[in-house]
């Protein structure tokens, strides 16, 4: 069955191409177009539906004991209003889905899953619970939306204060509606994620869409924003048997305290994520083998046009690291394409 | 949707423009441009090819996806537009101006469809 977010008649009115993705329905793209949609972003400012993201919470005594130990990350140290990207991996080391965490308070978390993984998250979960925690599934209680690029902080600072620091959030009010707006989002851009009630997301969508620079963004750009920024999506450059190490996730994984699959990643940690800008004629996209010569190095994870770059770029899990400038072919249906390493993000903003 | 009455189509979304009974001119239809989405890469047969009714001849490849152009009828690929190499959003910009390869030697032409009978086909898909 495929569930509707709350905004779903705003897409259909808007003119956006709906597609059933991780069982919701949403809009690929809108009439203006991917590429549009993907400079807006990066030039001026975007608004996406992300209501489809899980949201579960932690809450008790136990509950930074429990994240400490399901998660890579160490949240120990993470102060009240802050968040903190991670991974949930398997006993093999293999990754469950990766997450961002919110401190709500000392015994009190919100952690943002893929909608894909939810009901498998929630499962291991619930598996590895102990001591005293009060673990929920929350993820109908909200809607999210993201507004991002350069100017969305000057459209959002209209209505509320702004958390100032990147990886931050504040509890606040847009319209008299109670919200929680973060300087976090999925694109290598500067930009918020609200998180609302269902009931109050078409006024707060409506609103934004107010300012006429404010355009409307679907999957498609969502998905090469990230990739433009080499940010991993989970059945992409993870997966459960790919471990976070493997795919460069290093900065989300402490080795020093005991965590669920800490043992197995440190025993396989063998494979890495390059990047690979394509210099032939052509576009790779996921699962095209990759050569050195004629000796097979791996296979792509992601890979399209990017329309920032305006290039061709890939990330690609191979056998070892190498070197930006090494040469390499990708295997495109059949046609080897020429290309090279080349470092990790592919596109930085400037801060 | 636009859609000349001037031209021939294949239901698989190609147009035909005949420029005389055995040469035509081939593209991608509105509908089709439309539906794939902004075009950043084009991969153009090779002059001298044979195309055959119904098998790929080339690739079109938007943000999204590379999708296979058909042959709509069979010919003798005598030209390819150039032009879409490094511009290939023309396609997005002006379907039926950015032709994508010549035939000539043209046959099987039995399945072409007029402009009504292709418009029939893209409702149906719009289901």
């Amino acid at each position: 069955m495929t569930n509707k977010t709350p905004l779903y008649k705003e897409h259909v009115a808007l003119g956006g191409r709906i597609v059933d993705f991780a069982g919701y329905f949403l809009p690929v793209q809108y009439p203006t177009g991917v590429i549009k949609e993907h400079m807006a972003v990066r030039e001026g400012v975007g608004l996406f539906d992300v209501s489809h993201m899980g949201e579960v919470t932690f809450r008790g005594k136990d509950a930074l004991a429990n994240i400490n130990y399901i998660f890579t990350n160490d949240y120990t140290n993470l102060k009240n209003g802050r968040v903190r990207y991670g991974v949930m991996c398997y006993e093999d080391g293999g990754c469950v889905d990766d997450l961002i965490v919110y401190r709500m308070g000392e015994e009190d978390f919100s952690v943002v899953v893929n909608a894909s993984n939810r009901h498998k998250d929630v499962a291991w979960i619930r598996k590895h619970l102990s001591g005293d925690v009060e673990f929920e599934d929350v993820s109908d209680s909200y809607a999210q939306l993201a507004l991002q690029g350069p100017l969305s902080g000057e459209v959002l600072g209209r209505y509320t204060e702004l958390p100032q620091k990147y990886y931050s959030f504040i509890n606040t009010q847009i319209l008299g509606r109670d919200v929680i707006v973060s300087q976090t989002g999925y694109t290598g851009e500067y930009g918020f994620e609200i998180y609302c009630r269902p009931e109050d997301a078409v006024e707060l969508w409506r609103e934004l869409l107010k300012d006429e620079r404010v355009i409307p963004c679907g999957l498609g750009a969502r998905d090469t924003l990230r990739l433009e920024a080499a940010m991993p999506l989970y059945g992409h450059e993870m997966d459960e048997t790919v471990s976070p190490l493997e795919t460069g996730l290093d900065f989300g994984v402490k080795l020093t305290k005991d965590f669920i699959g800490r043992d197995a990643m440190m025993a396989r940690k063998n494979r890495h994520r390059i990047g690979i800008e394509i210099t032939g004629r052509g576009i790779a996209r996921e699962h095209c083998d990759v050569y050195i010569g004629d000796r097979l190095i791996g296979h792509t994870t992601s890979g399209t046009h990017c329309p920032y770059l305006k290039g061709a770029y890939a990330m690609a899990l191979v056998d070892e690291a190498y070197e930006p400038g090494t040469e390499l072919t990708v295997d495109v249906r059949g046609r080897r394409i020429e290309g090279k390493v080349t470092e990790l993000p592919f596109y930085k903003r400037e801060r | 949707m636009n859609t000349p009455k001037e031209l021939k189509y294949a239901k698989t979304h190609e147009w035909v423009r005949f420029t005389s009974d055995t040469e035509c001119e081939v593209g991608l239809s509105d509908f089709a441009q439309d539906a794939l989405g902004d075009l950043v890469f084009v991969n153009l047969p090779e002059t001298d090819t044979e195309a055959i009714r119904g098998e790929t001849i080339c690739d079109v490849e938007s943000v999204k996806a590379v999708s296979d152009v058909y042959a709509p009828v069979s010919g003798t690929v005598t030209a390819v537009n150039e032009d879409l190499l490094d511009s290939p959003e023309l396609i997005n910009n002006d379907p039926y101006g950015a032709w994508l390869f010549r035939l000539s030697n043209v046959t099987d032409t039995d399945e072409l469809l007029d402009a009504e009978g292709y418009e029939k086909v893209c409702a149906e898909e719009e289901q």
